[in-house]
């Protein structure tokens, strides 16, 4: 069965995530998002895949190659934009072993001493890295998983932890998911604490975060302030969390009557005996 | 003598398959609440949805009835999860497991019953007969379901399978009575 999405429901971090737990082989394949015109099962904008925007390979849950659309990712321009070839060592090079594996190149190199087997090793490393934190940062658009597609045996894959990259993206979205739990609703409103003058007295502010300072008022919402600003939620949210945690302003949160009692109440397990279970598991196995 | 009921909730997001879960196994028709479909999105999936629950039963004979109650997918509705909830045996949560759009909100759901009351519960990977379908363990990590939590196939117009994730929680059940 296909892993197939948007990457608006399910994130490329989750997906790396799965792919190494999964130990997954097969390449992910992002695409541009085409609306459709209709809605998916949440409200959001249906997309069919439209062309592709990037190719992800993982072996046995590990990643070994990504190349973005536009890019060919072949050792030369690897090494290239690693810095171990010059432009015109790439562009004669490329001349002169048009037909030429990536692995016989690379050897070729080697032997020849332009390159060491660590830099073309590092400067692969590097390239996929790169891709993939590019990926990252990416919110939509649909992807597919194509199970046991591999790229070609003329590149060099050079198999790389997932872990780690997770980790990093992972920080990346934990810094914008703490930012927004903590401000989950723009629509509250900011007020300076008690004594503001004597908590402003020597901060140094920057030039955003005066910019928001002059808009503290309790009646002008984080969002009409964005906006005034012309700031997104997450620079927006930022700023707020600085100020807050520095204790210049305080956002005014709003109470919920839904909310208190939710987390006041739970339930009750009835008392119910095990023959009574007993009983339901017969008579369901007999339906 | 006083008939016993107990109930079991199948709750999920909207269009999850929940109302056809119930009417798989229930021995009466469904009472539906079914109202049409106002937001435009929501007609886009179906045409009828749960405004308050759907209410499905099962005699095990003259003292011990089971009903099963199905929450409304949509959060809008639910000030009626929490009444639902109150006294259940167990509960299910179906997930369409061709919606990884709905995914999060199956999460969500999941979590807000389990603080309702902590009763053993499954987790229904339902339309598992699709082709587009997510593999089990593809969601159990996508859900972030813990190793202990059943997750279980499900085609919820099968009766048999219907069935088999009854016959789960109430094994889960039994289990979490013999630890206690």
């Amino acid at each position: 069965m296909p892993l197939q999405g948007n990457l608006r429901d399910f994130s490329t971090t989750q997906l790396l995530n799965l792919i190494n737990l999964a130990g997954k082989t097969g390449t992910l394949i992002m695409y541009e998002g085409v609306r459709t015109g209709e809605k998916d099962a949440v409200g959001g904008d249906r997309m069919s895949a439209g062309k592709e925007r990037a190719r992800v390979a993982f072996k046995v849950g590990k990643l070994i190659s990504a190349v973005l659309n536009g890019q060919s990712g072949d050792l030369v321009s690897v090494l290239n934009k690693a810095g171990r070839l010059t432009n015109d060592q790439a562009r004669i090079i490329r001349e002169r072993a048009k037909n030429t594996s990536d692995k016989a190149l690379a050897l070729l190199l080697i032997n020849a001493n332009y390159v060491t087997q660590k830099d073309v090793v590092r400067s692969i490393q590097q390239n996929t890295l790169d891709v993939v934190y590019n990926l990252l940062t990416w919110s939509e658009g649909p992807f597919r998983f194509e199970d046991n597609v591999l790229p070609g045996n003329d590149r060099i894959l050079v198999p790389i932890d997932l872990e780690n990259v997770i980790i990093e993206g992972a920080r990346q979205i934990k810094e914008i998911e703490q930012l927004t739990s903590h401000i989950p609703n723009l629509d509250m409103a900011l007020r300076f604490p008690d004594n503001p003058r004597e908590k402003f007295k020597g901060v140094h502010l920057s030039v955003e975060e005066w910019r928001v300072v002059s808009f503290v008022n309790p009646r002008n919402t984080i969002r009409q302030i964005a906006k005034a600003n012309n700031m997104t939620e997450n620079e927006i949210r930022r700023i707020v969390f600085g100020l807050e945690q520095a204790g210049l302003v305080e956002v005014i949160k709003p109470q919920t009557a839904e909310g208190a009692a939710r987390s006041q109440t739970q339930t009750r397990a009835p008392a119910v005996q095990k023959t009574v279970v007993t009983r339901l598991i017969d008579r369901i196995r007999q339906i | 003598m006083q008939t016993q009921t107990v109930k079991m909730v199948v709750t999920g997001p909207f269009s999850s398959g929940k109302t056809e879960f119930i009417r798989a196994i229930s021995e009466i028709d469904v009472v539906t609440t079914e109202k049409d479909i106002s937001s435009e999105a929501e007609r886009q999936v179906k045409s009828y949805t749960t405004v308050a629950m759907d209410f499905g039963r099962i005699t095990v004979d003259d003292d011990l009835v089971l009903y099963l109650f199905g929450t409304p997918g949509q959060r809008r509705f639910d000030f009626m999860w929490e009444i639902l909830a109150e006294g259940m045996l167990g509960f299910v949560v179906m997930v369409d497991s061709t919606k990884p759009e709905t995914f999060r909100e199956a999460k969500s759901i999941l979590e807000t019953f389990k603080a309702y009351a902590p009763t053993p519960y499954v987790v229904a990977a339902n339309k598992q007969d699709l082709g587009e379908a997510w593999n089990i363990d593809d969601l159990r990590i996508a859900l972030r379901i813990e190793e202990g939590v059943k997750l279980l196939p499900c085609i919820a117009s099968s009766k048999d399978s219907v069935k088999e994730v009854l016959l789960e929680l109430l094994y889960s059940i039994l289990e979490e009575m013999e630890r206690s």
